[in-house]
């Protein structure tokens, strides 16, 4: 089976690039080992933030929010995405004070999209909210999407632009003939040209292939969601000095996480809820919302998603081989960066250089780390 | 649609369902007792608000989700009577949620 | 409650009272749980505080249930009524809910004994208020003497419809027809099993007798049914059906189905435990080995959790997971567990006779659990259609769970319980696929919801 590029991995990243090189006229097929969207893409929170993200990230997730706000053009569909804000509550001044610095950075980088906010206007947003609160930190234009039905659309719209899409089909090994990747896979072999490897919590072992050591550590992250409740809550909030990440979705059902970590046995991929741990988020959230307190949650999940050392995903083509690209290690935020990852490898891919600026991001920082 | 057959002597107490005071057997499930008075439902459903009653009586399909001394979402099956209890239907995802935040107003 | 048992048993039926005295009278400290209120399971619910008069009307095998909870009851095990299990891990840690607090404990052995559920079937209207399944109709009988005012029409497969008829009639309520919806095919197909089936001739002969009775009380049984409708205007008001050729109807505001029960597999999925598709009994189950245990040490499963044998099997069985728990526990040694559990694998054997042939004869076709219709709702909490399963499928959402994602069918509150099944049919019959293939829903956990305020109190390891 042969294509003008194979892409290792059916998530998010695997499906975005997919699609903008579709869309570019490449023929792509995509390899997944489970199915489209069964790890981090298909269970993540969904949330589309700007706010507070490292500096690195900036201009990346200031183009992926401008095209969230016009998803439905690239993916005819709207990803049910919603955008009432993402907001980091301060519950004293110090918390103030860590906000303040936080929106000064934002702004010497020449953004905007980052806002303080008083007592009185974190009330007017949130009115829910226990009284004890001072303020906040907001970006107005963040919000929160449906992961696995971006991930079908992305799937979807790839496919109508001749994508191929291969589940159950799990990468063993490559290598590189005449100038052409041959990759040897549970369900046979595929070439091309060129390879991608958006292969998430696994993306190391990919790399492993082209002898190109990464500082990877997957871990699994786990949320729980509540049963349908009445409205009451808009934005997407999170704290300044506490894990929490808050929101009620369209059908009124509230999704809490905040980077809680379950027991993870990544060889044999299966998760298991710490609920001790949930324990401290479902306290936080009693701490901001304690009329909660009789809500049932009625499911706990954990996804794999891969971390690295700087919380910073890996963005580049690869050091050691021609014509293999990189696209993994977005640290439990790679959702909302997904549209613009795709488009940033296919510029790198067929023009070769990305419009955006991508050097942080690129592999070889962690060149020095690995040797020593 | 039920009926309660003639009962040996079991005790009798009083239960509180949709603001009308009703008695029932001590021990009952609060779907047992609410179906002995044959309601036209016990729940309509959040999604399409089309009404519902207890289907399994067994703990499994969450048909006979009522609000139960104001608290919404309890199974009725896997509820017991007991003195006072309060017992109203659940209408859609149930009653709103106290905006006791307050702010500054 | 203490904070560790050697035993820890979930599920007070048949079979956990079996094993929990069992191994309480060979002084093991053991807890058993349950979610209702008085120990006996579904088939022996309410035995103890059941008027006599209405204890009759059940029959004979049900008052058997006696004498099993008096002997757990005068054991040394512990007994902890409305209890829920919400989760449990293979480090024997369950997590309770008990006088709605949340509670860790942990044991070195967990029986888990949690029973079966009615097979949900979704068919158009069963949505309807007025429909029910017809063990909810038992269980309102039993625990409450509550039966149906105005007629009932009862309608399925399987052994529990006519046992519940039967009940009905000796409680005089007006049954205005019983619609058996098996397969004419299956008679034959359940030919070969017939002359086993005859070595458990008690249960045969009981079937026969029950249906002889209905007929000489005049009630109208309809066999090779299908196409089988609820309908009415926000309530139901008649049952429409197929039967010799025909499209017939009855005016109903009751309707009661059954076909038959499947493993409640919650808890154990939750363990983690290995599960297979059992395409005879047509349900998931977990894999066991011949003394109950799991493939994870110190699990066992016993009763109807395990793969559907009935009440008496499961005492059976319960009593050969106690005896195993004592050997594992070194109470006993492996040569007593074989001596002592000789009775018990012997009368297991024997109820076991029956299965094979009420299998194959109650066998459900294809069609009818891989919901035809494309406006009937299969998912019943999120009020997902079968067509729009269908369309995900389409869509390029290969298994259960992809569907699930898409579809939300299976997230609501009964966590998928009353549609893993069907959409695993749905997928499996429009990809061409094997149900075993398409898979089951994943375990989500809590396996029954708890509040954000007791998982925010719940005391950390141990503090039960
Ligand atoms: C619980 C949770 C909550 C999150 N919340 C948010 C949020 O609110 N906002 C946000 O922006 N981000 C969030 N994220 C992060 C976001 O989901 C991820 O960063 C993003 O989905 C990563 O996409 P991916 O394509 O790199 O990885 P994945 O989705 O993991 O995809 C990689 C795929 O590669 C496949 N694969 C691996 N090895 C092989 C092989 N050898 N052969 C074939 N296939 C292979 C895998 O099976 C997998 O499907 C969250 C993540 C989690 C887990
Ligand atoms: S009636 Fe099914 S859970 Fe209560």
């Amino acid at each position: 089976m042969s294509s003008d590029v194979i892409i290792i991995g059916g998530g998010l990243m695997g499906a975005s690039t997919a699609l903008q090189l579709a869309m570019r006229g490449c023929r792509c097929i995509v390899l997944e080992k489970d199915s489209p969207g069964r790890h981090s893409s298909g269970v993540s929170a969904g949330g589309l933030r700007q706010l507070n993200r490292d500096p690195a990230e900036i201009p990346l997730t200031v183009e992926a929010a401008k095209m969230w706000r016009n998803i439905e053009a690239l993916l005819d569909s709207d990803c049910d995405a919603r955008f009432p804000g993402q907001l980091r509550i301060a519950e004293n001044a110090a918390d103030m004070e860590k906000l303040e610095r936080r929106a000064a950075l934002v702004r010497s980088l020449g953004y905007q999209h980052e806002e303080m906010i008083d007592r009185d206007e974190l009330y007017r947003l949130v009115p829910a909210l226990s009284p004890h609160c001072v303020g906040g930190l907001i970006c107005r234009e963040d919000g929160y999407a449906r992961p696995y039905h971006a991930l079908t659309a992305f799937r979807r719209k790839a496919q109508a632009q001749g994508a191929e899409f291969r589940s159950d089909t799990k990468v063993h090994s490559l290598r590189k003939k005449s100038g052409a990747w041959h990759v040897r896979t549970s369900q046979g072999i595929f070439n091309a040209p060129i390879l991608v490897n958006c292969a998430g919590a696994w993306a190391k072992a990919i790399a492993g292939m082209l002898d190109e050591p990464v500082p990877l550590t997957p871990k699994a992250l786990m949320l729980m969601v509540t049963e349908r409740l009445p409205h009451f809550v808009d934005p997407v909030m999170g704290a300044a000095s506490r894990k929490l990440s808050f929101k009620q979705m369209q059908n009124g059902t509230l999704i809490i996480g905040g980077a809680l970590l379950a027991k993870l046995d990544f060889a044999r991929e299966k998760t298991e809820i710490d609920w001790l741990r949930l324990t401290e988020s479902a306290a936080t959230v009693l701490r901001f919302f304690p009329q909660l307190k009789n809500v049932r949650i009625v499911r706990a999940w954990a996804g794999i998603e891969a971390f690295m050392p700087d919380n910073i995903p890996v963005i580049s083509a690869s050091q050691t081989c021609s014509n293999a690209y990189h696209a993994f290690g977005f640290s439990a935020h790679g959702f909302q960066l997904s549209p613009v990852i795709g488009r940033i490898l296919s510029e790198l891919i067929l023009d070769g250089r990305s419009t955006l600026p991508i050097e942080p991001c690129h592999i070889g920082r962690f060149n020095n780390m690995e040797k020593q | 649609m039920f009926k309660q057959l003639p009962a040996d002597e079991t005790e009798i107490i009083g239960i509180v369902f949709n603001g009308k005071a009703l008695q029932a057997p001590k021990g009952i499930s609060v779907a047992a007792a609410i179906l002995s008075r044959n309601p036209d439902h016990t729940r309509t459903t959040p999604v399409t608000g089309s009404k519902r009653l207890p289907f399994c009586m067994m703990g499994v399909c969450y048909e006979c989700l009522m609000v139960i001394d104001g608290q919404a979402n309890r199974r009725a099956c896997a509820t017991y009577v007991e003195e006072g209890m309060r017992i109203e239907t659940q209408l859609g995802v149930g009653p709103a949620l106290a905006l006791e935040g307050g702010g500054s107003e | 409650m203490n904070n560790h048992y050697q035993l820890l048993v979930i599920g007070g039926g048949p079979a956990g009272l079996a094993a929990a005295t069992t191994a309480a009278e060979r002084g093991v400290t053991c807890a058993l749980l349950d979610e209702q209120p008085t120990p006996g399971g579904q088939i022996y619910r309410a035995i103890e505080a059941i008027p006599e008069q209405r204890a009759k009307l059940l029959g004979p095998e049900y008052l058997r249930g006696r004498k099993l909870v008096n002997e757990f009851r005068q054991s040394a095990a512990e007994y902890f009524p409305e209890t829920q299990v919400w989760s449990i891990d293979k480090e024997h840690q369950a997590g309770l809910l008990h006088n709605h607090q949340a509670h860790f404990i942990t044991a070195d052995q967990i029986i888990i004994a949690s029973g079966a559920m009615e097979r949900p079937v979704p068919f158009p209207g069963w949505t309807l208020p007025g429909v029910m399944q017809a063990g909810a109709g038992q269980i309102l009988f039993k625990s409450a003497g509550i039966v149906p005012d105005n007629g009932v029409v009862l309608a399925g497969s399987g052994p529990l419809l006519l046992l519940l008829a039967w009940q009905y009639l000796h409680a005089g309520v007006e049954i205005r027809v019983l619609l058996d919806v098996t397969p004419f095919a299956n008679h034959l197909q359940a030919l070969p099993e017939l002359p086993r089936a005859l070595l458990a001739y008690r249960y045969l002969s009981k079937g026969i007798a029950y249906q002889l009775e209905l007929k000489r009380a005049g009630i109208p049984i309809m066999f090779g049914v299908s196409d089988l409708t609820a309908e009415g205007n926000e309530r139901l008001q008649r049952v429409r059906f197929s039967h010799a050729g025909k499209r017939k109807s009855i005016v109903s505001e009751l309707l009661l189905t059954h076909f038959g029960v499947i493993p409640h597999i919650w808890l154990t999925q939750a363990a983690g435990c290995k599960h297979r598709w059992d395409n005879s009994q047509q349900c998931w189950r977990p894999e066991l080995d011949d003394w109950g245990n799991t493939d994870i040490e110190g699990i066992l499963v016993a009763g109807d959790g395990a793969g559907i044998y009935g009440a008496r099997a499961a005492e059976h069985a319960g009593r050969l997971a106690g005896l195993q728990v004592l050997s594992a526990l070194n109470v006993i040694s492996r040569q007593e567990r074989d001596q002592l559990s000789r009775k018990d694998r012997k009368r297991l054997h024997e109820e076991r006779h029956i299965r094979p042939f009420l299998e194959a004869y109650f066998h459900l076709p294809d069609n009818l659990l891989a919901t035809p219709g494309n406006d009937t709702i299969v998912c019943r909490c999120e009020e997902v259609t079968a067509g729009q399963i269908r369309e995900a499928v389409a869509a390029g959402h290969e298994n259960s769970n992809q569907v699930k994602f898409f579809t939300r069918c299976g997230m609501g509150p009964c966590q998928g319980r009353q549609c893993a099944n069907a959409v695993a049919h749905i997928v499996a019959d429009a990809r061409g696929k094997s149900v075993a293939e398409t898979g089951l829903f994943r375990g989500r956990p809590p396996v029954s919801p708890l509040t954000l305020g007791q998982l925010a109190q719940l005391p950390k390891k141990g503090t039960a």
